[in-house]
């Protein structure tokens, strides 16, 4: 599970909740993670839809439970994509 | 990426904050985004302190989810130097926040506030429902909006000194009419217009309130681009993620001037930068340069630099070359829109460009922070911002097509108000190069003086010079004796408290006329006329312009019963000109502590002459 993608969200999530990268893994999520809150999951959004330069779905949006989920939403949509 | 990350951290560890700053502007200019916002904001909480930042605190007032932007804001008014502490109203509470003297707004005590509201939040009916209303009910609807905007500002005026930023109302991206929107003077968009001009005007009546053209911000950026339809509806964000960030920057834009954190001069490359090519290599005919592709591109930015030098920003050049070479091009050649009447100061030699800029810093009389640098040569770029970190760099992109935009784009530029003296500030270096030629062949300083026929004319504060006053309260750091920084909108009030007196002196000679350069603001208690505020333009220091404009304070507060004329010096890093003022006019010693010393001057004993080779009319 060390993708490109991967680690790319690592370190937006590692950025956006001041966690060190080194301790976010694919189980990482809200219940394990303080800082991710609502408002946190919002500009999680924005900034996995600026980096990878897509929309994601209300539907997405709620899947995106763990880092790992994420990850391969990411993966998915950016393979749909090309 | 991670290692850059990992590099600014260990470097703030080890107490390193300059060069942890470095590394950071870095990962912002290639990354610049949410994620590296979050990033950044997080480092500069703990540099703030280790840094010399200035704190600047901003309230937005909205209708809609603005969070998200204040990362974006906050790290890039961090690289021009502003820690900015950022406070975000309720959903469309914007009203009561204005309305309610005692509301969180005020007590934020907000240097400048942000409204932000949206076409469909405050004209609801003109928004959606337009196809619906009679002409009638469209006129009552805008006649709504403007009396309210009206309203608004106005309490805002009364409650708050602080300067307000208002969105204009942004257009439907599809009008409620379709085509026909178009054919008639009645129609949505003509409405939402009319409304926009409105707001103008109600802008125009009072100090420091500022338009921010949202609808051209939109537009510019394509309207279908900027909405996110869907975020709206789910979490009250109207805007897509990859336009908050020109959302941020067009407040930059504003922050920029209102904090004072401006560049004064733009410095620029030769080759490859004002024209295509390199003049000592390809020759004047081999250059890139003129109406038609590729040499368009160097006469668009060369247009983008004439438009800033209207605004006061002066132009220099630092340039590897031979003088010769490019004086040849600049002079002559039938493709340059700037000729060297347009720069203040040329460099053009084969020295290290940091030494150059220092120089250039010093003839303009300006700090070295003042300067911003454009130049295509990356290397060149990189070894000015190791040498000289104050340096503006602006950074440039491959294309030449693309320069014009990148000019126009870089905040340090733009400017809330324009005075006389800036839209004549290039001639006035250029009278003061005649100037100095003309010192070196006087014997003496009276000799010379005497060939000037310096005339200096004391000008109680009106309209025509509150912006000015009060740009030069924000601007002057060497020759000012207390740099106490005022608005316009706080010059205003102590113009009309009648315990105060602000003057300003406006100096022309023989060469020209310098517009306004001093400015003294005193308070009159007691038997004694405090000088709150004393300060000269550098471009005249040494002039005894000084002494004149005290003189006329000794008299005019003489003449008002005053017994003593008193005033403090407070040091700062870049005000030792101003240190021997009041000693050397005769003022003596009241009291030194921590911030300064003050001084005082009977009044009753004697009085301050005016030096003879100046004619002063009060």
């Amino acid at each position: 599970m060390t993708s490109p993608i991967f680690e790319q969200i690592r370190t937006i999530a590692s950025d956006l909740f001041t966690v060190p990268a080194g301790r976010i893994t694919s189980d990482s999520s809200p219940l394990t993670i303080e800082a991710w809150d609502s408002i946190q999951h919002l500009n999680l959004v924005l900034a996995l839809e600026d980096k990878f330069s897509f929309q994601l779905s209300t539907e997405e949006i709620e899947q995106m439970k763990t880092i790992g989920q994420i990850a391969s939403l990411v993966e998915r949509k950016l393979q749909t994509a090309s | 990426m991670t290692q850059l990350r990992a590099d600014i951290d260990s470097l703030i560890a080890s107490g390193s904050a300059d060069a942890a700053y470095r590394c950071l502007a870095e990962l912002w200019r290639t990354e610049k985004g949410p994620a590296a916002a979050a990033f950044v904001v997080a480092r500069a909480e703990q540099l703030r302190d280790q840094l010399s930042l200035l704190p600047y605190r901003l309230a937005i007032l909205r209708s809609f989810t603005v969070e998200p932007v204040v990362p974006l804001l906050r790290a890039s008014a961090f690289f021009f130097g502003i820690d900015l502490t950022v406070q975000v109203g309720d959903f469309n509470a914007y009203a009561q926040e204005i309305l309610d003297r005692d509301s969180s707004l005020y007590r934020f005590s907000p240097d400048a506030v942000v409204w932000a509201v949206r076409t469909a939040d405050i004209a609801s009916d003109l928004w959606q429902d337009f196809a619906h209303l009679s002409p009638d009910d469209v006129g009552a609807a805008s006649v709504r909006v403007s009396d309210s905007l009206k309203q608004w500002v106005r309490a805002f005026r009364e409650r708050s000194k602080a300067a307000l930023i208002v969105h204009n109302l942004e257009q439907p991206a599809r009008p409620s009419l379709g085509l026909l929107d178009a054919q008639s003077d009645g129609s949505q968009s003509v409405k939402v217009q009319h409304i926009n001009q409105e707001l103008r005007k109600i802008a125009a009546q009072h100090h420091g309130i500022y338009v921010l053209d949202y609808d051209a911000l939109v537009a510019r950026h394509g309207r279908l681009r900027w909405h996110d339809e869907r975020k709206w509806l789910t979490v009250r964000m109207p805007v897509a993620a990859d336009q908050l960030v020109h959302l941020s920057e067009e407040w930059l834009r504003f922050l920029v001037p209102l904090t004072g954190k401006i560049s004064k001069a733009l410095v620029v490359d030769l080759d490859n930068t004002l024209w295509g090519g390199i003049i000592g290599e390809d020759g004047i005919t081999g250059i890139q340069l003129g109406a038609e592709y590729p040499g368009a591109a160097y006469q668009s930015l060369q247009r983008v630099m004439l438009d800033l030098s209207r605004r006061g920003v002066l132009l220099a050049v630092c340039s590897k070359n031979n003088p010769e070479d490019a004086m040849d091009v600049l002079e002559k050649h039938s493709g340059m829109v700037l000729r060297p009447e347009h720069f203040a100061c040329l460099r053009i030699n084969w020295a290290d460009k940091a030494k150059n800029l220092r120089e250039i810093a010093e003839e303009l009389n300006i700090g070295i922070d003042s300067l911003a640098f454009f130049d295509d040569n990356p290397v060149e770029r990189e070894q000015v911002r190791a040498a000289l970190p104050q340096v503006s760099i602006i950074d440039i992109p491959q294309d030449p097509l693309s320069y014009a935009a990148t000019l126009r784009d870089f905040p340090g530029f733009e400017r809330l108000t324009l005075s006389a003296e800036d839209q004549q500030r290039t001639d006035m270096y250029a009278a003061q190069r005649k100037r100095s030629h003309a010192e070196q062949t006087f014997q003496s300083k009276e000799d010379f003086y005497h060939y000037l026929e310096q005339e200096a004319e004391v000008v109680t504060v009106d309209r025509a010079t509150l912006a000015r006053i009060a740009q030069l309260t924000q601007k002057t750091n060497q020759f000012n004796l207390t740099t106490r920084r005022y608005s316009e909108q706080q010059i205003a009030e102590l113009a009309a408290d009648p315990n105060w007196q602000v003057l300003s002196i406006r100096v022309r000679d023989r060469f020209g006329d310098h517009g306004l350069v001093g400015v003294a603001i005193t308070r009159d208690e007691g038997n004694a006329c405090e000088i709150d505020t004393f300060l000269l333009s550098c471009r005249v220091i040494g002039r005894d312009v000084e002494t004149a404009l005290l003189s006329h304070l000794s008299q005019s507060a003489a003449a008002r019963g005053r017994q003593r004329l008193c005033g403090w010096f407070l040091p700062t890093a870049k005000n030792a000109p101003a240190r021997e003022f009041y000693p050397l006019h005769g003022f003596e010693l009241q009291q030194n502590n921590v911030k300064g010393s003050l001084w005082a001057f009977d009044l009753q004993k004697a009085q301050i002459a005016c030096p003879e080779w100046i004619k002063l009319t009060p």
